[in-house]
C-alpha cells in the first residue's frame, strides 16, 4: 500500500517528475508530432485518454495477475490491453473526427509503442497505488505529456521564424529545445519525490 | 511470393552500424537511449539487452513470417517481443541486482522500442532467417554504440569517470547537469549537430571536385 495524498501524485506528475521531461518516456511523439500546435494537442489529448483507459485496465489485470501467481505474464498482458485501447481510440476517431484522424496519420497507431503509457502502468504497479491513486496519476501523467508536447510546439512554430545555420536544422535543435525545457523543469524538482 | 534477394554481403550487416544507424540516423528509440546513458556502463548493459532481443526476435519472427497471418501482425510481434523481454528482464535480475535497480522500469520498457518493432515489420518479416539475423546483430551494434556514445560523454563530463574509474583526480569539478536528464537532450543534440557537420561537409566537398572536374 502506498500513502501518498492524491494532490501529491498529481502535482509530482505533471511538473517534478514529468513523464517527459524528467523521465524520459513518450519521446517519439514528443519529438515527431510537435511541429504544429494544432495536431501536438490533440495528440496529447488522445495519448492522455490512453494512459486513462489503460491504467484503469491494469489496475483490475494486475489484481487477476498476482491472484492466480503468474505476475511474469504482467508485460504480456498490459501490451495487449493498451493495444487493445489504442484501436479503441482508433475507431472512435475515425468515426466522429476524421479530418483529426488523417492530421495524427501513423502517430495514432503509434501510441501504442508510446512507452509513456507502458511506464504508466508499469509504475503504477511498482508503487502499489490503489484505484483513485492510479486513476490521478494517470491523470496527472497525461497532463504532464500535453504540457510538454504544447510547450514543445509553441516553441518549434516559434522556431520556424527565425534564421538558423543549416547544420542545426532538423532533430538537433529540437533536441536543445528538450534539454533547456527539461532544465527549466528541474526547478520543480524540490515539490516531488522519487 | 516476390523473389527475394538472399545474398548476405557486408553491407547487410553494416547499414545498422552507420548508414542507418537506429539513433543517429533514423532517431529511433529514443527513450532508453536519453533515459539510461547516464553512465558508460548502464549504456553498455542496455545496449547488449537490446541486441539480445532485436537478435532473438528478428529470428523468432523470420522462422515464422510465412505462419503470421497479415491482419494481426503487429499483435503478433508485440507478444513475441514481450515475451523475450521478460527473459531479459528476469536474467539481469539474476545477474545483476545493481544493475536492475540502475535501469529500472526501462527494460521492460525495451518492449516498446519502436526500433524493435520497426526491424520486425521493416526487415525480419520479408528475409530469411540468416539474413535477418545479421542485419539485427547490425543494428544491435549500431544501438549499443550509439549509446555509449553518449553514455562516454555523460559520465566523463558529468561526474569525472569513464566505466567507474576516476579520470581526472579529485580537484575536477564535475558537471553534475550532464548526469541530469537535461543533459541527455543536449548531448544527443550535440551529436547529432557532429554528424551532421561532417555530412554537409562532405557533400560540399563533393559538389567541390565536380566543378574542379569541369
Amino acid at each position: 500500500m502506498n500513502y501518498e495524498s492524491l494532490s501529491f501524485i498529481f502535482l509530482n506528475a505533471v511538473l517534478a517528475n514529468n513523464f517527459v521531461l524528467a523521465l524520459f518516456l513518450g519521446l517519439c511523439p514528443f519529438l515527431g508530432v510537435s511541429g504544429k500546435l494544432n495536431t501536438a494537442v490533440p495528440m496529447g489529448l488522445a495519448t492522455m485518454f490512453v494512459m486513462l483507459v489503460s491504467s484503469v485496465c491494469a489496475y483490475g489485470i494486475n489484481i487477476v495477475l498476482v491472484g492466480l501467481d503468474i505476475e511474469f505474464l504482467r508485460l504480456i498482458a498490459y501490451i495487449v490491453v493498451i493495444a487493445s485501447a489504442v484501436q479503441l481510440v482508433e475507431m472512435t476517431l475515425k468515426k466522429f473526427s476524421p479530418g483529426l484522424f488523417r492530421a495524427l496519420g501513423i502517430f495514432l497507431p503509434l501510441i501504442t509503442t508510446n512507452c509513456a503509457i507502458l511506464g504508466l502502468a508499469l509504475f503504477q504497479t511498482f508503487k502499489e497505488y490503489d484505484f483513485l491513486q492510479s486513476l490521478v496519476y494517470a491523470l496527472g501523467a497525461g497532463t504532464g505529456f500535453i504540457l510538454a508536447i504544447m510547450l514543445m510546439a509553441g516553441l518549434r512554430e516559434k522556431l520556424e521564424l527565425s534564421n538558423l545555420p543549416s547544420v542545426t536544422q532538423g532533430a538537433a535543435v529540437s533536441l536543445m529545445l528538450g534539454g533547456l525545457l527539461s532544465l527549466s523543469f528541474m526547478g520543480f524538482a524540490g515539490l516531488g519525490g522519487q | 511470393m516476390r523473389k527475394q534477394n538472399n545474398e548476405i554481403t557486408w553491407d547487410t550487416f553494416s547499414e545498422g552500424l552507420w548508414r542507418e544507424n537506429p539513433v543517429f540516423a533514423m532517431l529511433l528509440g529514443m527513450c532508453p537511449v536519453l533515459a539510461v546513458t547516464n553512465s558508460a556502463i548502464n549504456a553498455l548493459a542496455m545496449g547488449v539487452a537490446t541486441t539480445f532481443v532485436l537478435l532473438a526476435s528478428g529470428l523468432l519472427i523470420s522462422l515464422l513470417r510465412r505462419q503470421i497471418p497479415k491482419q494481426v501482425r503487429i499483435a503478433t510481434y508485440i507478444v513475441i517481443i514481450a515475451t523475450f523481454v521478460t527473459i531479459v528482464d528476469y536474467t539481469i535480475q539474476a545477474i545483476s541486482l545493481d544493475l536492475y535497480n540502475a535501469l529500472g522500469a526501462f527494460i521492460q520498457l525495451i518492449v516498446v522500442n519502436c526500433m524493435i518493432l520497426g526491424r520486425a515489420e521493416a526487415y525480419a518479416s520479408k528475409n530469411r532467417p540468416l539474413k535477418a539475423f545479421v542485419n539485427a546483430l547490425g543494428m544491435g551494434a549500431g544501438f549499443t554504440f550509439a549509446l555509449l556514445c553518449l553514455g562516454v560523454v555523460r559520465e566523463v563530463l558529468g561526474a569525472g569517470k569513464l566505466f567507474g574509474f576516476d579520470l581526472f583526480g579529485p580537484q575536477f569539478e564535475p558537471w553534475v547537469v550532464m548526469v541530469l536528464p537535461a543533459g541527455g537532450f543536449i548531448v544527443l543534440g550535440a551529436w547529432l549537430l557532429l554528424f551532421e557537420w561532417f555530412k554537409q561537409r562532405k557533400a560540399q566537398s563533393e559538389s567541390d571536385a565536380v566543378v574542379e572536374v569541369r
